[in-house]
């Protein structure tokens, strides 16, 4: 790299083969079926899916997860059989066994190729069975893992009511009803004057319920009420949506989801940056304060304050590089907080960008980049993981953010690496949850460091490919 | 459609892909949508692989769907050819390939005149096939394809080695521990005086299946992996093989004896009974195992075995003709091949049971009540809801067993690690059953805390709403770290909000 370089340049961005390693969309129904608590997901595929699902899921496979494969056999896929007839049987059995509130349909690449109408059949067997059935095409043929999700929440969109019964309204939506756990009815409505008064806002994208309430009390702080989110704890609480509502998205990879607010429900989406470090809650945060016309309070002291926390863990990784591999659409926004924490990017691999949902988060990236003097990172769209794998022996990266299958073998030829996946099964988001994704950022840092001394750094004879 | 939570054997691919990457310097290209990859996750967690497992995907998009693969897998071919130079490249079709109906043949046939290793596709179909019966015919397909090669080229070797030497066949990658078999087995091998001619598929070169025909004899250790190979190199060559499993005292014996048949019969002058009579008697520990006064407590218990054919097969026969104890039923999922299980196990058990469905084994397990399982990592998941110990002995498997340490299943060390195995699961099972009879633990309050549990801080209903779905195991940690937080702040109310604050503030 040559001095010239370290002059902020704008964003780059390229696009290689699509030859890398990601999981299913399909791994979405783990997460999934954990936070929409009365749903049942019913994946429909071969044993292809279910040997992912199965091993993917590891432990929580064993828990009696109300999951399951609709697995398809000769006679599915050459027409022999009535598809309507077989998954009627099979949605009959899951009603009978576990009366969930939804049934999801997975459509994976199987039924893509083989063009069972799902979208079709759907309705008619709702009618049939009395269970709602939505139906979410969340196959490798079109998508990346997390962005499973994206299919599915935007599936859910359609379900959300448009007007509630007035008695019910207040009761309505989780979150409400969560604060309001056990309280009187004037208490309530004392807290009431807490808010501003503003149009609602409907938060979307899957996260834990302890984050939910983590962001919900941040944006109660600034007197903004969040009148739902989607998805909520139990599929009979989706909220309400009305024209002209406002909708901000939590995470990065939910951009078919924000079209659908917008096209199919009139919403405004809030564009901003996605809540995750201290910089992007914070400018998450002002980007929705800014919306409503409200001015932020005591922002800047609780960012200083969470960046103060954060020293010891910035100390080990500020002036290190970090390679970001690609697999799960979080890249831009981790990127851009390790940037802040004064670490460099060569590169962040992504499997999708869409520059318009992320504009936001895209344009943080570039004024972080600008603000810390470094130069700014390349975005690789479908990467191809054997190109990458030369540009990090090239590099030689202190660390890279990758997935499993390439993880052991990096490690084993001296590159520090952290296992991608771990960051969408973590609480990262808000300012409360900055320290855990430098918990995980910095773990093989501090592992290697305490295993530096012992000469042990490569570990394999020959330099192969890599 | 079947409604389905588990399988025990994964699809087709996964065994080509199994056999594939077992071979030195082979590289497979699968015909597949993104993230059916996930077979370099499982190669290289489960078996801590240190190099890149040698499996790559020409990817299956909507384009392929709307106007055919064209020139994107021949060119994924030819690429990896350049890049990599392997000495075979494996086109692995997957369920989407199997109903996309390209003619992957043509494919290849177009890649082979441009590549300078060899291109094969893997002939296996997705619903005809699972892993197993995949690898099987993916490993006979490789060994057929090279040796046809070597006798075109006229570069077959005539005749046998000099010594009695064995082909070792079926050792595979992600196999139940077969790397520590393997070592066992050359041991027993090198005790025998017999060379080892070629493993295969782990770690041999696919230049080398050409020398297979100069072993006196085949050795096929499983019944899953290496049967059809061993019968091809039988009618093609006249190569007797032996595929009686190692597993156990007596099934060990029986295998070299077999051994000892085949080289006789080759006009080699070997007596293994005095090496057979003092293995078991004084090297194993089985044997003496069986005498022992603590194999004597568990005659007449209740087992039930359920596995692949070649594990559950062994198990069964050890329990019950080694150690004495009731095994109530022995199952496989290898329904394909039922009756060879069936056959080998009806003398050692009540009953048999052949199903691939994890439910039906679960409550067949209910129902009998077993003292022990020995199973796959399902059954052991089994046993945790009914109480009941379990020991694993079969595929399906996940990283704890894989272990470091040495612990082959055949062989002479075998027979001891299986002592273990078996013991200590019903030992535990002793253990806690007693427990329970004399009222558990030492069960008494702890009168002395460093931290006092019960504190003076007032929780609101949120902030206890909200600890409680803290799991279990870190909650009193993050209780006790809150409340100090707040005790130092001079803070008597916890709410949510404290909650966090102490969260975030460094250490809490």
């Amino acid at each position: 790299m040559t001095l010239a370089d370290t002059q902020p340049q704008a964003l780059t961005f390229e696009c290689e083969t699509g030859n890398y390693h990601t999981f299913c969309p399909i791994s979405c129904v783990a997460w999934l079926y954990q936070k929409i608590e009365d749903s049942f997901f019913l994946v429909i595929g071969t044993k292809t899916c279910g040997y992912f699902l199965q091993n993917a899921m590891g432990v929580m496979i064993f828990a009696e997860p109300r999951y399951a494969m609709a697995e398809l056999e000769e006679g599915d896929i050459s027409a022999q059989l009535n598809d309507y007839e077989e998954l009627k049987r099979l949605c009959l059995h899951i009603k009978r066994d576990r009366n969930p509130s939804v049934i999801v349909w997975i459509g994976t690449c199987t039924t893509e190729i083989i063009k069972m109408d799902l979208e079709g059949m759907a309705p008619k067997l709702e009618s049939e069975i009395g269970i709602p059935i939505v139906v979410a095409r969340a196959n490798g043929l079109d998508y990346a893992f997390t962005q499973g999700e994206d299919t599915v929440l935007a599936a859910m969109v359609h379900r959300c009511p448009d007007r509630a019964p007035e008695a019910e309204k207040e009761e309505r939506n989780a979150i409400a009803k969560l604060l309001n756990f056990g309280r009187q009815k004037e208490d309530v409505a004392a807290e009431e004057s807490d808010y501003i008064n503003h149009p609602p806002l409907i938060l979307f994208g899957s996260l834990p319920d302890p984050v939910v309430t983590q962001l919900t009390l941040e944006l109660k702080k600034q007197g903004i009420k969040v009148s739902g989110w989607l998805p909520s704890k139990r599929y009979t609480e989706l909220p309400v949506i009305e024209e002209g509502y406002y909708v901000a998205g939590v995470n990065p990879f939910l951009s078919r989801t924000a079209t659908t607010f917008m096209r199919r429900r009139k919403c405004k989406l809030i564009g901003a940056p996605f809540p995750i470090g201290p910089d992007g809650s914070r400018a998450w945060i002002e980007k929705i304060c800014s919306v409503f016309g409200i001015e932020p309070k005591g922002l800047d002291e609780r960012e200083t304050q969470i960046w103060e926390s954060l020293e010891d863990y910035i100390q080990l990784i500020r002036g290190k590089s970090v390679y970001f591999m690609g697999d799960n659409l979080l890249e831009i926004s981790l990127a851009r907080f390790l940037i802040r924490c004064g670490m460099t990017c060569p590169e962040i691999g992504i499997p999708y960008m869409d520059k318009r949902y992320q504009a936001a988060e895209l344009a943080l990236l570039e004024k972080t980049c600008h603000e810390m003097g470094v130069p700014t990172p390349k975005i690789v769209e479908k990467p191809d993981n054997y190109n990458q794998l030369q540009r990090i022996k090239n590099l030689q990266p202190d660390l890279v953010i990758t997935g499993m299958a390439h993880a052991n073998p990096l490690e084993a030829r001296g590159i520090n690496t952290k296992w991608s996946v771990e960051f969408t099964f973590a609480q990262i988001h808000g300012f409360t949850n900055a320290r855990d994704i430098l918990e995980l950022v910095t773990r093989p840092l501090r592992r290697n460091s305490s295993l530096k001394n012992l000469g042990w750094d490569k570990l394999v004879k020959d330099e192969s490919p890599v | 459609m079947k409604l389905a939570y588990w399988m025990y054997a994964g699809p087709a691919h996964i065994g080509t892909l199994r056999i594939a990457s077992s071979f030195k310097n082979v590289h497979a290209i699968m015909h597949a949508p993104l993230g059916d990859d996930y077979f370099n996750v499982m190669r290289s967690m489960l078996e801590r692989e240190r190099d890149f497992t040698p499996v790559t995907t020409s990817v299956v998009d909507r384009h392929v769907l709307a106007r055919g693969s064209q020139e994107k897998v021949v060119d994924n071919i030819t690429r990896k050819d350049q890049e990599e130079s392997p000495d075979l490249i494996v086109l692995t079709p997957t369920c989407t390939s199997s109903i996309l109906q390209e003619d992957l043949q043509n494919f290849v046939d177009r890649a082979q005149l441009e590549a300078k290793g060899d291109v094969l596709l893997a002939d296996v179909n997705h619903y005809r096939a699972n892993e197993i019966q995949a690898a099987e015919r993916t490993l006979h397909q490789i060994v057929q394809y090279y040796i046809d090669k070597a006798r075109k080229k006229g570069g077959l070797p005539d005749g046998k080695t000099e010594k009695p030497s064995v082909n070792i066949i079926g050792i595979s990658t992600l196999g139940f521990h077969n790397n520590h078999d393997c070592t066992e087995l050359k041991r027993l091998m090198a005790d025998l005086g017999i060379e080892v001619n070629a493993i295969i598929p782990d770690g041999a070169s696919v230049h080398a299946l050409k020398n297979l025909p100069r072993a006196w004899f085949n050795l096929v250790p499983y019944r899953e992996l290496g049967m059809m190979t061993a019968k091809y190199l039988e009618a093609e060559f006249g190569t007797p093989y032996v595929d009686i499993t190692p597993m156990g005292v007596v099934e060990t014996a029986r295998c070299l004896r077999a051994i000892q048949k085949v080289l006789t019969e080759n006009g080699a002058e070997v007596d293994y009974e005095d090496y057979i009579n003092n293995q078991t008697l004084h090297v194993s520990q089985a044997a003496w195992f069986s005498r022992s006064i603590d194999c004597q407590n568990l005659t007449g218990k209740k087992a039930v075995v359920y596995g692949d054919n070649t594990h559950a097969a062994a198990i069964t026969k050890i329990l019950a003709r080694e150690m004495g104890i009731h095994v109530i039923w022995a199952g496989t999922y290898c329904k394909y091949d039922a009756d060879w299980f069936r056959e080998q196990v009806s003398e050692y058990c009540d009953e048999v049971l052949i199903t691939e469905d994890h439910a039906q084994v679960g409550d067949a397990i209910a129902r009998v009540e077993p003292a022990a399982i020995f199973g796959t990592q399902m059954e052991r998941h089994v046993g945790k809801r009914l109480d009941i110990p379990c020991g694993v002995i079969s595929a399906p498997i996940h990283i704890q067993n894989f272990p470091i340490g040495y612990k082959p299943f055949v062989g002479y060390e075998g027979t001891n690690q299986l002592v273990d195995l078996i013991y200590n699961s019903f030992t535990l099972g002793m253990e806690d059953h007693l427990l329970e009879i004399f009222g558990g633990h030492d069960t008494k309050e702890v009168v002395t805390k460093a931290l006092s549990a019960d504190s003076d801080m007032n929780w609101t209903k949120d902030a206890q709403a909200e600890l409680n779905k803290v799991p279990g195991f870190v909650r009193g940690k993050v209780k006790r770290n809150t409340e100090k937080f707040a005790r130092d702040r001079n803070i008597t109310e916890i709410t949510v909000e404290v909650m966090y604050a102490a969260k975030e503030s460094v250490g809490a």
